[in-house]
């Protein structure tokens, strides 16, 4: 499977989502500079975390101008899987590709620690391999993951089942404490309603291998690659 | 008319700028005339303590500086270290203090900023940065603001980078009210071919400046940063210079690609005196000179004179010498990464910084006697009077506490010893997917890809010792540094340090500085761990009350392999707990004394050099034979607070029966911070193999007891001492610090 990571100025776990899908997976993996304007060969598209332009103005709200952005609107027109982690996520939500918008944590922090998560949904090319309510360890580093959707919106979200990841603590429960940022219902991460578009705010690259302190984080990597094969 | 930089100065200009009568002379005679305005503020940032360290030279001789594995020492942009495979690590400590004290989180971000640009000056990828900080008491509503600015400005900065901070300490202390520390350490990592030195080399090469604009802040920065701060600081705000984390990530990332084709001859940061610096270091370095005209850098304010260029601190700059033909690549470069690059000049033989403005001369000054040739001061060392009151204790006056039990309570929500969770979870430690000891243990360690290997990474500094004792305080900075990095299994290797004491020119500060040094290089010596660099930070003080002399270590050690790194965590019910090393009855600098019966006083505990190598090498060889479930240095609190951090790491309790030890008072037993010990725990199998090892390294090992059920329980024979449920030592130790930032 060929993975493309893109990189804008000032992403910072590219190398680190290449390390995961090209070297503990095992698949073709390249960097996309921000400025190419034809991501077709790819079959996945990464948008990784960081700091993209700075997260000046907006976290994301500058890197969704970068050229490479109209070819990742075109591809996931086309189906292709677009996988957007912490910065990605953000990048993802100010292009429209996903709904609702990023606050600053409620606490207005950078947070980085390991959290729990329940994942809503199975039945989604990112988490296929696993199954509803399963919890999962995950990494989250951010300042910006107060994740916000209107009323409206939210119903949306929630009768379409595109909300795939929630916050809980280590029994699968949601609550106050076990919320690291404040999101509404502890949303984590939102899918797209044609399924192809992920947005998360754990890093699943930073726990696929056991010297790290964790794997959790290859259900997303194995389920792509379960799903791809089987396409 | 004549443009005022060309106007010529006088001695009253020049003490306005921090030269004095003396150095003024000098002045006159390396130049032979009256120096310009533009010259004269050169000279003034260059000879100021903190480029120059006029004050601490001779002291810093004393340093051991040389070893096989010491591929760069002191006088570089970072030390650099061979660690076998045909890489190196590349590191260095610096201080950002004085700007932190007046605007905390610029002061902190601009900090990360600067030790940053030093290790990819080096060639090497930024891999690991570290940092020790010191305010006064919590409870004061200044002192929390100065601590959340902080942490928040290195968080801004180092997350931003992508660069994972992975470790560090923070300590409070009255001394530091006035005078807060903030100390930054950056490790890198680089093929040894790749190394890159700051010297402008090769007659004719160019000289690109590439990064951001310059603009009018951080004007004499370095000046400020060499003296003492006082009630009209505040005014010097404009000397603090403003950080952009990204404007570095965008250099970072276009020096590493310039790096990998191999056409930089020499690079170096615009750091401290700016323009000023990085020209004549680079220059003299190479025993070259460079012409410049600064009318071709790039500008962010309008009407800046030559003066103001050459001294302006603006952050993320860097200067490159590159050959000719390799100058397109070069801006090319710089393009694709949004940066400006300026062609500004050239290198000569002429052994001159020559600045020119449009073409015309403004100043032309030799760059050896600019760079490293400036005065040095061999000021009086005495012993203050105060030293031997101080360390006057008598225990009998002490009384020994009922409960002990609240006391270890008191100690594990001490913000000293308390969990520093509330600081670290602030930093990215994880990014980079290398981390594989995050911060909480003694040492942190990152693997590194594409081998076995590990790196180790602590740094240490109990000021209250060598506040006490310079020279012993000195000593165990560096030995409890190396014991950190060795209990998690891997070699010490060497130091960078950063040294932050008063005002050099008071007799009594010098003496704790020389002294300091001189402990400082007897560890070094015996423990084969050279100072590869490091920063002197003097001027700490406020109306003439100085900050505790505080000589922080930065220790890199390497693991052979990875997988055999040891934790601090209990890991297993049943396992086995030793107490490696010699506990005496030793309560003088304690963090009990000064916790319990607010005593700041005694001798700090005696340190055995041999001794402590013996410990290092066997914590190494237990490390490497995967002997141990868990090692932690007894530090502040003893090795009750050992036996406790150990627990509540691991979720796990643990029975000790210290009879076997000396027999002493009961707080000295528990609380007592004897050096060279540290607490173990390994399986019962390898109980015979650990003891025989011990033995023949000739290390004292006694058993104390074992890890077992969700209490911690610490009593002699048959009686209890301590005894406290994990569960409630975790919340004291992990809320303590949360708790004072949010009353």
């Amino acid at each position: 499977m060929r993975f493309g990571v893109v990189v804008f100025p000032g992403s910072n776990c590219d190398a680190d989502c290449h390390h995961a899908v090209g070297t503990v997976f095992a698949q073709e993996a390249e960097y996309v500079w921000h400025e190419e304007k034809d991501l077709s060969r790819f079959d996945c598209i990464i948008l990784p975390g960081g700091f993209s332009y700075g997260d000046y103005l907006r976290a994301g709200a500058l890197a969704r101008f970068s050229p490479v952005m109209g070819a990742v609107v075109e591809e996931a027109g086309r189906g292709k899987l677009v996988l957007g982690i912490c910065n990605g996520w953000q990048i993802l939500l100010e292009a429209g590709l996903l709904p609702g918008a990023m606050l600053k944590n409620n606490h207005l922090q950078f947070r980085c620690e390991t959290r729990h998560v329940r994942l809503e949904n199975s039945n989604t090319p990112f988490t296929c391999t696993g199954h509803e309510g399963q919890v999962l360890s995950l990494p989250i580093a951010h300042a910006e993951g107060n994740y916000y959707i209107d009323q409206v919106g939210l119903k949306d979200l929630e009768a379409q089942r595109q909300i795939v990841f929630r916050y809980v603590d280590s029994r699968g429960r949601v609550s106050k404490e076990a919320n690291p940022n404040g999101s509404l219902g502890g949303i984590a991460g939102i899918i797209n309603k044609a399924g192809n578009v992920l947005g998360m705010m754990p890093h699943p690259e930073r726990a696929t291998e056991e010297i790290l302190g964790g794997t959790d984080g290859r259900l997303i990597f194995s389920s792509i690659l379960q799903w791809w094969g089987g396409q | 008319m004549t443009e005022h930089y060309l106007e010529l100065q006088d001695i009253d200009q020049a003490r306005s700028m921090g030269l004095r009568p003396p150095e003024w002379e000098r002045l006159l005679a390396v130049l032979g005339r009256r120096p310009n305005l533009t010259e004269l503020g050169m000279f003034a940032v260059m000879w100021s303590e903190h480029c120059s360290y006029k004050h601490s030279k001779t002291a810093l001789r004393q340093f051991p500086t040389g070893g096989p594995q010491v591929l760069q020492g002191p006088g570089e942009n970072a030390g650099v270290v061979d660690i076998g495979d045909g890489q190196a690590v590349v590191f260095k400590i610096e201080s950002h203090n004085h700007p932190s004290a007046i605007e905390p989180y610029q002061g902190a971000a601009t900090g990360v900023g600067g030790i940053v640009r030093d290790v990819f000056t080096m060639g090497a990828r930024p891999i690991a940065l570290l940092n020790s900080l010191r305010f006064g008491d919590l409870s004061s509503p200044k002192q929390r603001y100065l601590f959340a600015g902080v942490v928040a400005g290195i968080a801004g900065y180092g997350n931003c980078l992508g660069i994972p901070t992975v470790g560090g300490e923070v300590y409070f202390n009255d001394s530091y009210t006035n005078n807060c520390l903030v100390n930054a350490m950056c490790v890198g990592l680089i093929d040894h071919h790749l190394l890159t030195r700051g010297r402008a080399q090769g007659t004719g090469s160019r000289l690109i400046l590439i990064g951001a604009r310059t603009g009018r802040d951080g004007i004499h920065g370095a000046t400020f940063a060499s003296e003492a701060l006082g009630e009209h600081s505040v005014a010097r705000r404009p000397a603090v210079q403003v950080g952009d984390p990204f404007m570095e990530k965008l250099l970072l990332e276009a020096c590493l690609e310039l790096i990998e084709a191999k056409v930089i001859l020499g690079m170096q940061d615009l750091g401290a005196a700016g323009l000023t610096s990085a020209s004549s270091e680079m220059a003299a370095r190479a025993g070259s000179g460079v012409e410049l005209d600064v009318a071709l850098v790039p500008r962010r304010e309008k009407n800046m004179n030559p003066y103001e260029i050459m001294l302006s601190e603006s952050q993320e700059r860097m200067l490159l010498a590159v050959e000719p033909e390799q100058v397109p690549l070069v801006l090319a470069t710089c393009a694709k990464w949004g940066l400006t690059g300026t062609d500004i000049g050239q290198v000569t033989a002429s052994g001159m910084v020559k600045v020119l403005f449009n073409g015309i001369v403004v100043a032309e000054v030799p760059a050896r006697p600019l760079a490293s040739e400036g005065p040095v001061y061999h000021p009086l060392a005495t012993e203050p009077p105060w030293q031997a009151l101080v360390t006057a204790l008598n225990l009998a006056a002490i009384p020994v506490p009922e409960d002990l039990t609240a006391v270890l309570g008191r100690l594990l929500a001490s913000p000293n010893i308390a969990s520093k969770e509330w600081v670290y979870r602030q930093y990215d430690h994880s990014v980079r997917g290398d981390t594989v000891t995050l911060p909480g243990s003694d040492a942190a360690v990152l693997r590194i890809k594409g081998t076995k290997k590990g790196l180790a990474l602590s740094v240490d500094c109990n000021s209250r010792y060598t506040y006490l004792d310079p020279y012993r305080g000195g000593a165990i900075a560096v030995a409890e540094a190396a014991r950190n990095v060795a209990c998690s299994g891997a070699k010490p290797l060497a130091i960078t340090n950063c040294l932050n004491f008063g005002s050099p020119e008071r007799p009594e500060i010098y003496y704790q500085l020389t002294r300091a040094i001189a402990g400082m290089a007897a560890a070094c010596e015996a423990l084969g761990t050279p100072v590869t660099g490091g920063n002197v930070s003097l001027y700490n003080e406020t109306a003439g009350q100085a900050v505790f002399p505080t000589p922080t270590v930065g220790m890199v050690g390497v693991l052979a392999d990875v997988e055999r790194r040891v934790t601090t965590a209990f890991k297993q019910e049943g396992d086995i707990v030793c107490l490696l090393g010699s506990t005496f009855e030793e309560l003088g600098g304690s963090e009990y004394l000064k916790v319990v019966h607010n005593l700041e006083r005694g001798l700090p505990p005696a340190l055995d050099l041999a001794a402590e190598r013996r410990l290092q090498s066997l914590l190494v060889a237990l490390a490497e034979g995967a002997l141990l479930a868990s090692a932690h240095d007894c530090a502040e609190g003893g090795l009750a607070v050992a036996v406790a951090e150990s627990a509540i790491q691991g979720g796990l309790g643990a029975r000790i029966d210290l009879s076997p030890l000396a027999s002493m008072r009961k707080d000295a037993l528990l609380f007592g911070e004897s050096q060279s010990r540290v607490v173990v725990s390994l399986a019962p199998t390898h109980f015979s193999a650990v003891e025989i090892l011990a033995g023949a390294m000739g290390v004292p090992f006694v058993c104390l007891g074992r890890v077992e059920g969700d209490v911690v329980c610490l009593g002699r024979g048959q009686e209890a001492i301590i005894r406290a449920d994990v569960a409630s030592l975790a919340e004291l130790w992990r809320g303590a610090i949360a708790c004072h930032m949010s009353p």
